[in-house]
């Protein structure tokens, strides 16, 4: 689990500690991001200090419905999925990719070609302070998407490559999750910098944090904040907190092989019944963490001396997504919905050898027709599900 | 006016103006290219012919009256490539609500000398006279949209106008979602994109006012506003806005209004 050198072991950090580990992340140039209450949801967002986090507040999620509550406790990381996934970061929703520029006729720069190309180039210094198991997982499937392959994203991999994890084990799932079943969670696995789990006490305590160092930037950084090393009963309180977890997933994906059960179930009925309630609105595929579908816009300027290609978020729940000379292939919320489906939790497989839900919940809570893909493929399982179990 | 120049035509039909007013918004911009196309604004829904021809023209209203659908074939006749702009030309606006009633009442009842007024009994959008090249929709259009629109056509391009829903760009924003988190009414996800969730962004649900986007589930948003306390005469009400009798939503407020679906 950690790596070689890393450590010392797991530290125990008060809130001091964590305090003074934003603090250096700032100092040395890192815009640490953290979930952050706004508008009646967790959203991520530039924290300036351990004080900007939701101190104290915890959420209740079901399919199509979010409501932020206050809890008992001092926690500050004690909710689910935020409103929306670090996806925004690493894979914003609009980029540039490229401009290019047509000087004046007889400029000097306009001799060596009619337009001058610039590729655009950003460096952020992302700090992901607080992403959960569910959704490191996810970051390590959008790499296979974005860096796997012959051809792999500049942009994404700048962002990415300088990316620091804080991860934090769940100690409050949501009614919506169901990481257990997807392998994806609670707790931590791999593909973090360092991994908190957070001890909450009531409220008038501060909550301390077990820090585990998973790399050796982030053994490199809890060396720098003030730690204790931690007693046997400490590590066992943080494991009750992960276990206490487990045992709270709110719904749970049936355990079929959904690989084969939906290149089986391309006719099943149940598609006709999801389609009569889905809004094809899209938002189950943008909120989605390993979704990674773009679209690429060509736009020049009113005089034509600028031009630039901007990248943005697709949906297969677009018509646009499958058009091809002459029309869409799937012109129905039918096909659609079977697309998102099939692909992300079963050609996926084919495409990236994982599937492609970590089982955050996000589609679940955010559709507007509260459509949850677990009792999607429940119905479509059906029978195979007898079978296993009788 | 110069040969040389594409000429760009602005026409007039019935409307409030609003989609003109984003033009004239565009004035920083458009004049960057005033050396470039010659700008015709024909505002006045006169009773003469249509002169000359139009490389591109800008249509904003719906057809009211006979005199008005005469006038839409000769601009069509006139120009390259038609556009229409806003709810009134792409859908029949506002004044479509008389779509669903009978004119002569309304007549009697506003008018004190109801025979000089000349009307049909429906509005409708451009494109059930003429075809249409292009549609931007919107109450009043967005001013990204129309830019991107003229400089397509001056260089020749496929302009970047996407029919996803309202809730597409609300994500792309990171608005938080009002119906999920708040449980307010919100048309958006039949909604056509092209507003960048202007409505979602300051907290309140969409008006629709794009009309419906290229997929729509109406009936089922239905069955989600009723689940969420909205009435009946409210659902209706929502529904027939400046896009009443665009199909998907004049289809969806005619069935509730006829009392399908309800529990
Ligand atoms: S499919 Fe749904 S639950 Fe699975 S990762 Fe995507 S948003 Fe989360
Ligand atoms: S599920 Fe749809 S939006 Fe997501 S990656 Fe697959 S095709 Fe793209
Ligand atoms: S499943 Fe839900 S979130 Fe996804 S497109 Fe359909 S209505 Fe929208
Ligand atoms: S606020 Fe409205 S437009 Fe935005 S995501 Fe929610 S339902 Fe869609």
């Amino acid at each position: 689990m950690k790596v070689d050198g890393a450590a010392s072991g797991p530290v125990v950090l008060d809130t001091a500690g964590l305090a003074a580990a934003v603090e250096t992340l700032i100092g040395d140039g890192w815009s640490v991001i953290a979930p952050t209450v706004r508008d009646g949801a967790m959203v991520h967002d530039v924290i300036e200090s351990v004080a900007d986090l939701p101190t104290g507040w915890g959420d209740k999620q079901e399919p199509g419905r979010y409501r932020l509550r206050r809890r008992d406790d001092s926690a500050r990381f004690g909710y689910a999925a935020p409103a929306q996934s670090w996806k925004r970061l690493l894979f914003p929703p609009r980029t540039t990719l490229w401009r290019a520029h047509r000087p004046p006729p007889g400029s000097a720069d306009r001799d060596a070609g009619d337009f001058v190309v610039q590729v655009a180039t950003a460096t952020p210094r992302y700090a992901f302070l607080g992403a959960r198991a569910c959704e490191v997982r996810a970051i390590e499937i959008q790499d296979r998407v974005f860096l796997g392959g012959a051809h792999t994203d500049p942009g994404y991999r700048a962002a990415r490559e300088s990316a620091l994890v804080i991860a934090v084990n769940c100690s409050s799932p949501a009614d919506t999750c169901f990481c257990s079943s997807m392998d994806a969670g609670p707790r931590v696995a791999s593909g973090a910098d360092v991994v908190l789990t957070e001890v909450a006490e009531p409220q008038h305590r501060e909550p301390w944090y077990l820090a585990e160092a998973f790399s050796d930037r982030g053994a490199a950084l809890l060396r720098r904040v003030p730690s204790a090393a931690a007693t046997p009963e400490a590590i066992d309180a943080a494991d009750a907190v992960v276990a206490n977890a487990a045992a709270h997933m709110g719904r749970e994906m049936p355990d079929v092989d959904l690989h084969e059960l939906l290149s089986e179930s391309l006719e099943h009925p149940r598609w006709d019944d999801v389609a009569e309630r889905c809004l094809a609105c899209t938002s189950c595929t943008l909120v989605c963490p390993t979704c990674f579908c773009s679209s690429v816009e060509d736009v020049t300027d009113l005089t034509g001396t600028e031009a630039r290609r901007d990248r943005r978020w697709a949906s297969c729940f677009e018509l646009d997504h499958s058009y091809l000379h002459g029309g869409s292939i799937r012109s129905g919320i039918r096909s659609m919905y079977r697309q998102w489906l099939t692909h992300k939790l079963g050609t996926w497989f084919d495409q990236f050898g994982t599937s492609g839900c970590v089982g955050c919940g996000r589609c679940v809570t955010w559709c507007p027709a509260g459509i949850d893909i677990t009792e999607e493929i429940r119905a479509i399982a059906g029978p195979h599900l007898q079978e296993v179990t009788p | 006016m110069s040969t040389d120049k594409p000429s760009v035509a602005v026409w007039k039909f019935a409307s409030c103006d609003g989609c003109q007013l984003t033009l004239l918004d565009c004035e920083d911009e458009l004049l960057e290219v005033a050396g470039e196309v010659a700008l015709a604004y024909f505002l006045e829904a006169g009773l003469t012919s249509v002169r000359g021809s139009y490389a591109l023209s800008l249509v904003e209203g719906s057809i009211t009256t006979a005199d008005d659908a005469r006038r839409i074939q000769e601009v069509r006749q006139a120009s390259r490539t038609l556009v229409t702009i806003g709810a009134c030309a792409t859908a029949g606006g506002i004044q479509a609500l008389r779509n669903f009633s009978e004119v002569d009442e309304f007549r009697s009842i506003v008018y004190a000398h109801p025979e000089f007024v000349e009307t049909l009994g429906t509005s409708t959008p451009i494109s059930a006279h003429v075809r249409v090249d292009l549609e931007l929709r919107g109450c009043p259009i967005s001013k990204a949209q129309l830019v991107e629109t003229i400089s397509a056509f001056l260089h020749g391009r496929r302009p970047n106008i996407s029919g996803r829903s309202v809730c597409s760009e609300c994500k792309e924003r990171g608005n938080v979602c009002v119906t999920v988190a708040g449980g307010t009414p919100c048309l958006g996800p039949i909604t056509h994109a092209g507003c960048e969730a202007l409505c979602p962004a300051y907290h309140r649900g969409c008006y629709g006012c794009y009309g419906p986007a290229d997929t729509t589930n109406a009936p089922s948003l239905v069955v989600r506003l009723r689940e969420g306390g909205m009435a009946d005469d409210d659902i209706v009400r929502v529904l027939r806005t400046f896009n009443a009798y665009a199909d998907d939503f004049r289809d969806a407020s005619e069935a509730v209004a006829a009392g399908k679906g309800a529990e």
